[in-house]
């Protein structure tokens, strides 16, 4: 059986109690709505695109310490990165937290987003985990309705 | 010796007695003793529930009501005698006793049928803002189909309901009062007497939801003037997939069928279909037959436990879980209703519930987090969810101590 602190690792405390990048974007040229209807957790992400890049991405909004600090991490991690490479980002990302490290690729070159490490073993947690990614990717999709992890 | 033997008594309720009765009690998970809080969510089952209904499938499964053969006999007698002790739990006839899917399956029905002969444009239908969602989701849907309104009732600070503005908000276009026994997510026991009285000064009908109630309180349904009582099977420690619904005679006798199918007329052509009277009008097709079997059983099996020195035993553990709770700095209580029955719900500082119910989880404990479907209680907090710890008859002291000692756990996590 996993500790616990292989979910709650330093790091994912620390962005959950001090999340990055939290508050609204002036300028932003996308956003999106995510909702977690189980729990009640809410998010709004917002990202500012030129051409195909996202300049900067911003999140609000109220969820666990494990939503918040995949947000905080997330909008930290996708600044300078095109569409593409955000889908690809999120492809091992949901790789790392279904099914764990070993499916996720190389992990240098996972970066912060290895601290997430530990979701695999909380099957329950994996949708808090992972709500910041869907709302930024229907964001960047121009998606009006709002995403829910059901 | 022989004073000390004679004077010995068997003990009126025994909790380590009872506790044992429920097989799971005894397992471990993720390492440790199963902690079970969860129990207004669903109760664990006694083994003579489990044992029900192993007999059934083992000795007498047959289809009801049909069959001249012997086992059809068996089915058909045992499962009208868990109607028969069902209507003796509510102090009712068992013809006023309808077996549904659940709770939410018998809201559905009298809206579906009561409501729509009642209920028109402009009508309203007052609900309670701590029903949960299958006590409010329907009458919308009602509301919707004839053009009525949902009005909500609103709650107190403390989670009890605002009397007060019941009495303002009902009148003259009220059709249905629906309001719960026992509040899911805050565990607050409503003043039926007082509210139905309120009701029947306006001869407004009340259907009480009493999933959370019926395995705390029980119900004394004529008594009580409700028109309609509802509660699960399985929060009472009897199986899912069955529920109650019961209601006044002149009511299921004028209500339309809701469910078309076998078991439920009288005579089938296509010219002509007459329906069967009543609970037969209201159980359309195969029921769930080992699972009322199953839940007869759980009733009368609580019976012989008592249900007052249940809920005296609980009474005393709530109390006891109350001033435990209260010790953890930073604790804060959603809901401190003037009466409480089967579950409290909290917030550990600012702590995520979801983070908290997976940290205990890993101490073996169980419990809720979430909006527990009562969202409108939630917004009326000002909180996106809470913590539930939920009690049953086999809960102990050490349930409890073990959900402080879990919390503290958290508190370190999050320190």
């Amino acid at each position: 059986m996993s500790e616990l602190t292989d979910l709650y690792q330093e790091v994912v405390l620390d962005h959950g109690k001090r999340p990055r990048n939290y508050g609204p974007l002036d300028g932003a040229t996308h956003h999106a709505e995510g909702l977690n209807p189980l729990c009640g957790d809410h998010l709004t992400v917002f990202a500012k695109v030129e051409g195909d890049v996202v300049k900067e991405a911003r999140f609000t909004g109220d969820g666990c310490a494990i939503s918040k600090a995949s947000a905080s991490v997330m909008t930290g991690l996708v600044k300078g990165k095109s569409a593409g490479e955000v889908d690809a980002l999120y492809e091992r990302f949901h790789a790392l937290v279904t099914e764990g490290p070993g499916a996720a690729g190389d992990p240098e070159s996972l970066g912060k987003l290895a601290v997430f490490g530990g979701v695999h073993d909380y099957p329950a947690r994996v949708k808090c985990a992972s709500l910041a990614w869907h709302t930024l990717r229907s964001a960047l999709r121009g998606e009006g309705a709002p995403v829910s992890t059901e | 010796m022989t004073t000390a033997t004679a004077a010995r008594q068997v003990p009126a309720f025994d909790p380590a007695g009872i506790r044992a009765q429920f097989p799971i009690l005894s397992r471990e998970v993720r390492g440790k003793p199963l902690v079970y809080l969860d129990t207004a969510a669903t109760a664990q089952k006694p083994r003579a529930v489990l044992e029900a209904e192993r007999r059934f499938y083992e000795e007498e499964c047959a289809n009801v009501h049909r069959g001249v053969h012997y086992l059809s006999e068996l089915a058909t007698r045992d499962y009208e005698g868990a109607r028969a002790t069902i209507a003796r739990f509510l102090h009712a006839e068992p013809r006023d006793v309808i077996f549904v899917r659940g709770t939410t399956e018998a809201i559905n029905l009298v809206a579906q049928t009561f409501g729509r002969q009642r209920v028109g444009a402009g009508d309203e239908l007052l609900v309670t803002t701590m029903e949960h969602h299958s006590n409010i989701v329907p009458w919308q849907l009602l509301a919707q189909a004839q053009g009525a309104k949902v009005v909500p009732v609103p709650i107190t600070d403390a989670g009890d309901l605002d009397v007060e503005a019941l009495e303002r908000l009902i009148g003259p276009r009220t059709k249905l009062l629906a309001v719960t026994q026992v509040s899911n997510a805050l565990g607050t026991v409503n003043p039926l007497d007082q509210v139905i009285r309120i009701a029947k000064g306006h001869g407004v009908p009340v259907l009480v939801d009493g999933a959370q109630g019926a395995p705390h309180l029980g119900f004394d349904a004529p008594a009580s003037g409700a028109d309609f009582y509802a509660f699960s099977g399985h929060k009472l420690y009897g199986p899912t997939g069955v529920g109650v619904l019961w209601a006044k005679r002149e009511h299921l006798e004028a209500m339309p069928p809701w469910q078309g199918g076998g078991d439920m007329i009288h005579s089938v052509g296509f010219d002509r279909t007459t329906f069967a009277k009543p609970p037969a009008r209201f159980e359309a097709g195969t029921p769930a037959i080992a699972q009322a079997i199953g839940l007869g059983a759980a009733v009368a099996w609580l019976e012989a436990v008592g249900l007052a020195a249940a809920a005296a035993h609980e009474r005393e553990l709530l109390a006891y879980a109350e001033g435990a709770l209260r010790e953890l700095p930073g604790l804060r209580f959603v809901g401190t209703p003037l009466v409480r029955a089967g579950a409290i719900s909290f917030l550990l500082g600012d702590v995520h519930p979801h983070d908290v119910a997976t940290i205990v989880d890993r101490h073996g404990v169980a419990v809720r987090a979430g909006h527990h479907c009562a969202q409108p209680v939630m917004k009326r907090f000002g909180v996106a969810a809470t913590v539930r710890a939920s009690f049953g008859v086999y809960s102990s002291r050490e349930d409890v101590d073990a959900l402080v000692r879990a919390l503290r756990a958290v508190q370190e996590v999050f320190a």
